[in-house]
């Protein structure tokens, strides 16, 4: 007898496809019903940098508590893809129940002895309904779903709803495929033991969250923060990211009245070209930004040390896939980090953002605008392909109708007309923040020419020294300010006392989450800290010197985060000890937790509170 | 790049133009180029098109690349916001400054090392998307910050200074301009001034991108013989298709060149460019026709130039994006931020 495990609400579905089969919806209807069930789900799509015909998977973490870090290991795996069978045998959890096509008699040798086989006679089903060759293959991936359903014990009239809701106004469309849904479901019921050691029950535990992309979030956030130009090239996994600003401007940004645009989207030639038509319409007065991955950022980075250095802002959202070179493009990293903090020649670095999830790239995306704005300089967030190519489930996401946009220290025609002492590069405050002024402003006075070239307080050509390091000193004391203005770290402290510290950023979050509870659980203490910005605020500083060992968990080979910090907070590198994870796959809590545990036996330290008893 | 300021005092009985200004306000910095330079004869035909034109200085931009020729922003309008940006980009940078305000007008300079080698890319990009410029680049054939190598304009058998030979096919930026669908297109020499001022008016007056190629030779590098980008082999290979005579309803042009007949050109805005036919068989309102008389002359040795292509209906990139009047940099929260109830609709589709 196999063993079968047994869980409720807590395991693992993957579905093995072909790209471009027409699986991509009917695995998302399966996540959203969960979802509707009250039961927390977090999909991973998983594909080839192809269009047709290669592999691509789908895996659905069920898990009550939300967790929505990859957990690793597939439980029930959906093998669809004859290609990729022996791979896909081989993912499955000792116990795990494969899900096939049984269509076609297979040998036993096909098989695993430890995994319970589910057979669903899938295109003997369409070929006796379907006439249609298209009909036969799209309705495939619905009849699963519905053989799902009753092995899992799913809601079918939840199902049924998000049929209605997508096929509104198209009965047709909408008859047919509850017939196929209910295809399935009905062969189950009847061939099949159901349910299944593993299967989902309602619970309450989705409330008021929401499933959206991180892409779709951060372009929203665009639109909430005010960006009305934005200039992009095609690159995985970004352009999702500029596809959907172009659809919510359709929607949000038309005068209703005169059915104009309020904003202006240009596919440029390249990388090189979409950075440039940022810095013009930011050095114009106009908020603009554009949204890359890796590749991109190498070619704009002539642009980024032009606009560090004559101080135009803008707004570089960089959803990062695996480097190095073309590297990995449809997996994810976070490997861009040194790349992004100090792009471009001579001296110069820049303020980054870490989103964690979706209602962050909302949020930082806005907020990116009003930084870029006011410190005159370029911003990136730094999201990747995890958060930004995946439906995450959070929070919902809120606005504040009080926001007014943070234009930063431009001086208008009264200033000016007023006598006030413009000097383009003057620290006039004391932050190292100097004013500037948009074209056309005045007649006689506040124009200045912006160049690469040194300059003087009022952007006159010099190539003084003292001049020049006036200048670059100006240049750091700006960036001590930014210190006070990108979003602080979030600490997470242990439930004793301790002076072991995990620091870590964006999409490692839900696995950090789910291990740091696995700490608690285990009395292992850490305090946690999540970084949200660069330059490190004080209190990632502090939280450095409070500590004697600190991991620093990251998705990359070379520890970036952890080289930045020992660059910029001055800290002993042998207190930081790097956790790295880049395979190209998201990070699991089950890494986290092995290679912690692991590192803190090593380390030997006695728990605190056992030297207290 | 130094630069010397201008004494700002004037003689009190100086001409002003409509808006109350002087030929002098639109004047920069004194020059720093090499004395008899093509560049700085262009620079005073943009001093001089402006004056007459009646623009404020102040509602024009000047954006440049990287070179001699994109220095020279630095020489006209110094009371106007300029931006010498990277090496090849200043078409890309102009883009999105035209589109963050779309009331000023925008002078691309740039140079045939700027435009026709590592810029090309952004140069072919500005014309198709029908950026609302003026862009012209200031074509001498040679490197001069560099010192004398070769430009990609420069002509397959052109001699350098020190004797080399050009053994590449030159990239010819007019062709290029029309080939890419600039809506206006023309061919000028510095050492024209008669025609040149004309030329840059009505390409400032032009919507959409306007693209002049001017013929500047390089005094210190590219000036003798064996060169066909010098004074005197440009003036000995002038062909000269027509000459503006007048842009209604601005300002009448008087010049003294021999008499042809006329060709009236009617704009979309109701603009009239009269132009006296010096080739009675060009018509610069044919694309085609264009290309064909220029590919002709050219094989002939000759120096093409004039409006060479005019197109009357043309639209430019804040047309074929369907933007609103106001410019960006002045929206304001409520016409930018849908705000939460807006927000709160989205959320709902996302459960």
């Amino acid at each position: 007898m196999v063993k079968a495990i047994t869980n409720t609400n807590d395991f693992v579905v993957k579905f093995a496809n072909v790209n471009g089969s027409g699986s991509a919806s009917a695995n998302e209807l399966f996540a959203r019903a969960i979802l509707r069930m009250g039961v927390p789900v977090s999909p991973r799509n998983i594909f080839p940098s192809n269009i047709q015909g290669l592999p691509t998977w789908y895996e659905v973490r069920v898990n009550e508590k939300g967790y929505l870090g990859r957990r690793g290991g597939v439980d029930l795996m959906v093998a669809m893809n004859p290609q990729t069978w022996a791979q896909d045998l081989r993912e499955l959890e000792p116990g795990g129940y494969l899900f096939f096509d049984s269509s076609k008699p297979l040998p036993k040798s096909r098989f695993r002895d430890d995994v319970n086989v589910i057979g669903v006679p899938l295109t003997e089903i369409c070929n006796s309904t379907y006439t249609d060759v298209r009909q036969r293959q799209l309705f495939k991936n619905i009849i699963y779903v519905g053989a799902l359903a009753a092995l899992l014990e799913m809601d079918i009239p939840e199902i049924e709803k998000l049929f209605g809701e997508q096929y509104k106004g198209k009965e047709k469309l909408l008859g047919a495929n509850v017939k196929a849904l209910k295809l399935g479901y009905d062969y189950a019921k009847e061939h099949l033991q159901c349910p299944l050691g593993i299967r989902v029950q309602r619970a309450n535990n989705v409330r008021d969250k929401i499933f959206i992309e991180g892409n779709n979030a951060a372009a929203l956030g665009c639109v909430y923060g005010g960006a009305t130009v934005c200039a992009w090239y095609p690159i995985t996994p970004s352009s999702s990211l500029a596809e959907a600003f172009i659809r919510h401007c359709q929607k949000l940004r038309v005068d209703p009245v005169s059915g104009k645009n309020r904003f202006g989207i240009i596919q440029a030639e390249d990388e090189l070209a979409s950075i440039g038509m940022v810095v013009g319409a930011g050095w114009n007065g106009a908020r603009a930004f554009t949204a890359t991955s890796g590749p991109g950022i190498s070619l704009m980075t002539e642009f980024i040390g032009l606009a560090y250095f004559a101080e135009i802002p803008a707004t570089i959202i960089n959803v990062q896939r695996g480097g190095p070179a073309t590297g990995m493009p449809t997996r994810t990293q976070q490997a861009d980090i040194t790349a992004c903090a100090y792009a471009g020649h001579g001296d110069s670095k820049h303020v980054l953002l870490f989103p964690e999830d979706p209602k962050e790239c909302f949020e930082m995306s806005a907020q990116s605008l009003d930084l870029a704005d006011r410190l005159q300089t370029p911003v990136f967030v730094m999201t990747d392909l995890d958060i930004g190519m995946n439906q995450r489930l959070c929070d919902p996401l809120k606005w504040d109708d009080k926001y007014q946009m943070d234009r930063g220290k431009v001086m208008d025609y009264d200033a000016l007309e007023g006598g006030k002492d413009f000097g383009r590069y003057l620290d006039a405050d004391g932050d190292g923040i100097p004013f500037r002024t948009y074209p056309g402003t005045h007649p006689t006075k506040g124009a200045y020419f912006t160049r690469g070239t040194t300059k003087d307080r009022y952007a006159r050509y010099s190539e003084e020294g003292p001049v020049y390091v006036d200048n670059m000193q100006r240049l750091l004391k700006k960036f001590e300010t930014a210190k006070r203005l990108v979003p602080a770290a979030i600490g997470r402290p242990a439930k004793q006392p301790t002076k072991l510290g995990v620091l870590y950023f964006g999409s490692t979050a839900p696995a950090m989450n789910e291990a740091l509870d696995a700490f608690d659980v285990q009395g292992i203490n850490v305090d946690a800290m999540r970084v949200r910005g660069f330059p490190f605020g004080e209190e990632v500083i502090e939280f450095l010197e409070d500590h004697e060992q600190v991991f620093v968990v990251e998705q990359n080979r070379d520890g970036q985060l952890r080289s930045l910090i020992m660059n910029e907070a001055a800290t002993d590198g042998s207190k930081l000890i790097p956790i790295l994870h880049y395979d190209g796959t998201p990070i699991t809590a089950r890494f986290i937790i092995g290679e912690i545990a692991e590192k803190v036996a090593i380390l030997k330290v006695t728990p605190i509170r056992k030297v207290a008893n | 790049m130094t630069y010397i300021t201008k004494p700002k005092l004037h003689h009190p009985s100086l001409v002003k133009n409509q808006v109350g200004y002087t030929r002098r306000d639109y004047e920069g910095a004194i020059s720093t180029l090499c004395a008899g330079c093509g560049h700085d004869s262009i620079t005073a035909a943009i001093v001089s098109a402006c004056f007459e034109l009646d623009i404020e200085p102040h509602k024009v931009a000047k954006l440049s690349g990287i070179g001699c020729s994109s220095k020279t922003p630095t020489y006209f309008l110094g009371n106007s916001h300029g931006f010498n940006t990277v090496h090849g980009r200043m078409p890309s940078v102009l883009t999105g400054a035209n589109l963050a305000n779309r009331e000023l007008i925008y002078m691309g300079v740039s140079g045939d090392g700027d435009s026709a080698s590592i810029g090309i890319g952004q140069f072919a990009h500005s014309m198709r998307r029908g950026v609302n410029m003026v862009y012209i680049v200031e074509n001498n054939g040679v490197y001069g910050l560099t010192k004398g190598q070769f430009s990609a304009t420069a002509d397959k058998g052109s001699k350098s200074k020190r004797g080399a030979v050009n053994t590449d096919d030159c990239i010819d930026l007019v062709m290029m301009a029309l080939q890419l669908g600039a809506t206006f297109v023309a061919r000028s020499f510095s050492g024209d001034k008669a025609q040149l001022v004309p030329i840059i008016k009505a390409a400032i007056l032009h919507r959409g991108a306007a693209f002049l190629d001017v013929i500047s030779p390089c005094v210190a590098f590219n000036n003798h013989e064996g060169s066909t980008k010098s004074y005197d082999f440009v003036r000995d290979h002038n062909d000269a298709v027509n000459r503006i005579d007048f842009i209604e309803p601005r300002a009448e042009i008087t010049t003294d060149y021999a008499a042809g007949s006329l060709q009236e050109v009617r704009q979309h805005d109701g603009k009239v460019l009269r132009l006296r036919k010096l080739s009675e068989d060009y018509d610069p309102t044919d694309r085609i026709g264009a290309m064909n008389y220029l590919l002709q002359r050219q094989a002939a040795g000759e120096v093409v130039t004039g409006v060479l292509y005019l197109d009357q209906d043309s639209q430019d990139l804040h047309g074929s994006l369907n933007t609103v009047g106001k410019s960006f940099n002045r929206l304001t929260e409520a016409e930018l931020i849908p705000g939460s109830a807006a927000l709160e609709k989205i959320n709902a589709t996302l459960r």
